[in-house]
């Protein structure tokens, strides 16, 4: 009876998105009378940060600061429709839809400008600062705080603007079943090390190392913090998670969240996280579906690093000591 | 039922309620006192979201009965911040990125502040001790330790 170490490799491709019967979101966006502008989506922030990242995509295409933005996504009822946060498509769906409705509103916004200044349109430009101004002549400017205002009070002009992004549905084709069930892959791989200990079945994780293909990370402090909390739920799915642990008798589950088991302070493993950016072609500003992507890779890492470890294939999760110690049982009656 | 009176002090104020016998101090002083950054996660002891400060202990404020609370002296996370400026604590967290949803973050800083004021260089083992009994769901822990040792080097520097 020993302490086995191993380590394990697993690579993933991760679609972003899905396509049961087309995958759309819209947006809407539209300026206040002083020049702040509304993003109105049913898309839900689960924690996950959508807010921010909507309001810093609406910003860069109108040209204004990103805390001149506000985002709703109060209430699907009434805001345009969204298929949902879920499938890690919140950023890619959601983000493409509040480019085209701000490029919308942005236009309406210079077309007003362009009327107060007496100048085309075509000429002007935002400073990124809350000011439109004439190219090449920048002391000839107006400030979205004005131009909202002349809109609203003079020239009758609402400032907004409409988006769609649509991933249609995808039919199989008849002779082959070929299809595209999902777009914008992302990537990843993780090697972990684990240490097995053959008599107790106990799995410890010593070390994680994952590198994630993101595409562009639209706020790189908060695609780091996804990848980090990921890589550890990944580790709980390989490890720790499960409502039914003898599936599908229901006995010895968990009653509530108390007893559903998640790597707690202690059981950490030292984790690195490498992030490489690929922009993708068609994603905000580049951006793919970093969300649930970066719980994956781990699961199929560990389960290799115990085989490494110890010898024996566990294919149902998570990998418990019992069913460790029921394959090296099995293994030894040959 | 029968309400009972109890006083305490809550972040340096004195409060003075009727409450009924049994209430929890984690309801009093979200429903009664309208502090909510207490938060109720598993109302049976085990998430560590209702941490509080009851006389430079920390407690699990849905286990406290708030009839038991006489005279106590209270802190809570709402009560850090001094006059408009965040505790170090709250600082480090927010730079740290160390909230997602943020159901776990008041616990975890009072539990984060009660070993500081004992512990103010503590190491990482320390961290993970102190923090042991706060459940997180979101973060996987890495950064919430590492907000709390960097709070403990901004205190400490501060200090000096």
């Amino acid at each position: 009876m020993a302490i086995r170490r191993g380590r394990g490799v697993a690579a993933i491709n991760y679609p972003t998105g899905m396509n049961l019967g087309g995958d759309p979101t819209q947006a809407l966006v539209h300026s206040t009378p002083t020049g702040n502008f509304m993003v109105t989506l049913s898309s839900v922030d689960l924690g996950q940060g959508m807010k921010q990242i909507m309001a810093q995509i609406c910003a860069e295409t109108i040209g204004v600061p990103t805390d001149r933005v506000v985002v709703d996504t109060a209430d699907t009822d009434t805001g345009p429709h969204c298929m949902g946060t879920f499938a890690s498509r919140g950023t890619h769906r959601a983000g493409n839809a509040v480019i085209q409705a701000a490029k919308e509103a942005r236009q309406v916004m210079l077309e007003v400008a362009a009327e107060e200044l007496e100048v085309n349109a075509s000429d002007l430009e935002t400073d990124g600062q809350g000011n439109i101004q004439v190219k090449g002549a920048p002391q000839k400017s107006i400030s979205i705080f004005d131009v909202a205002l002349s809109a609203h009070f003079k020239r009758g002009r609402s400032i907004s603007g409409r988006g769609m992004f649509l991933i249609p549905r995808s039919y199989p084709e008849k002779e082959t079943g070929a299809m595209k069930p999902s777009t914008c892959y992302a990537h990843a791989c993780t090697v972990a090390e684990v240490e097995v200990d053959d008599e107790t079945g106990e799995v410890t994780v010593l070390t994680v190392k994952n590198v994630f293909e993101i595409g562009r990370a639209l706020n790189p402090k908060m695609v780091e913090q996804q990848l980090v909390g990921g890589s550890w739920m990944g580790i709980s799915h390989a490890l720790y998670e499960t409502t039914e642990p003898y599936y599908p008798n229901r006995d010895h589950g968990g009653t509530d969240f108390n007893q559903y088991l998640m790597p707690g302070l202690g059981d950490l493993a030292e984790t690195e996280t490498i992030v490489l950016e690929r922009p993708s072609a068609d994603g905000p500003f580049g951006a793919k579906g970093p969300g649930e992507m970066c719980a994956n890779p781990q699961i199929p890492a560990v389960a290799n690093a115990v085989f490494d470890a110890v010898g024996v294939r566990i294919d149902t999760l998570p990998i418990t000591p019992e069913r460790i110690l029921r394959a090296l049982k099995a293994q030894a009656a040959g | 039922m029968a309400k009972v009176p109890v006083q305490f002090t809550l972040n340096g104020s004195e409060k003075a309620e009727f409450i009924e016998s049994g209430t929890t101090l984690l309801n009093a002083l979200r429903d009664k006192i309208g502090d909510t950054s207490p938060k109720g996660g598993c109302h049976q002891g085990t998430c560590g979201a209702c941490s509080v400060i009851i006389d430079g202990e920390l407690k699990l404020s849905c286990l406290t009965l708030a009839e038991t609370c006489g005279g106590a002296d209270i802190k809570t996370t709402a009560g850090l911040a001094e006059g408009g400026v965040l505790h170090p604590l709250q600082r480090a967290f927010l730079d740290a990125f160390a909230t997602q949803c943020g159901f776990c973050t008041p616990g975890m800083i009072m539990a984060a502040k009660v070993l500081l004021d004992r512990t103010p260089n503590p190491s990482r083992e320390e961290v993970v001790e102190a923090l042991s009994g706060n459940i997180c769901r979101c973060t996987g822990y890495e950064p919430i330790i590492q907000a709390v040792l960097t709070a403990a080097r901004a205190s400490s520097q501060n200090a000096a």
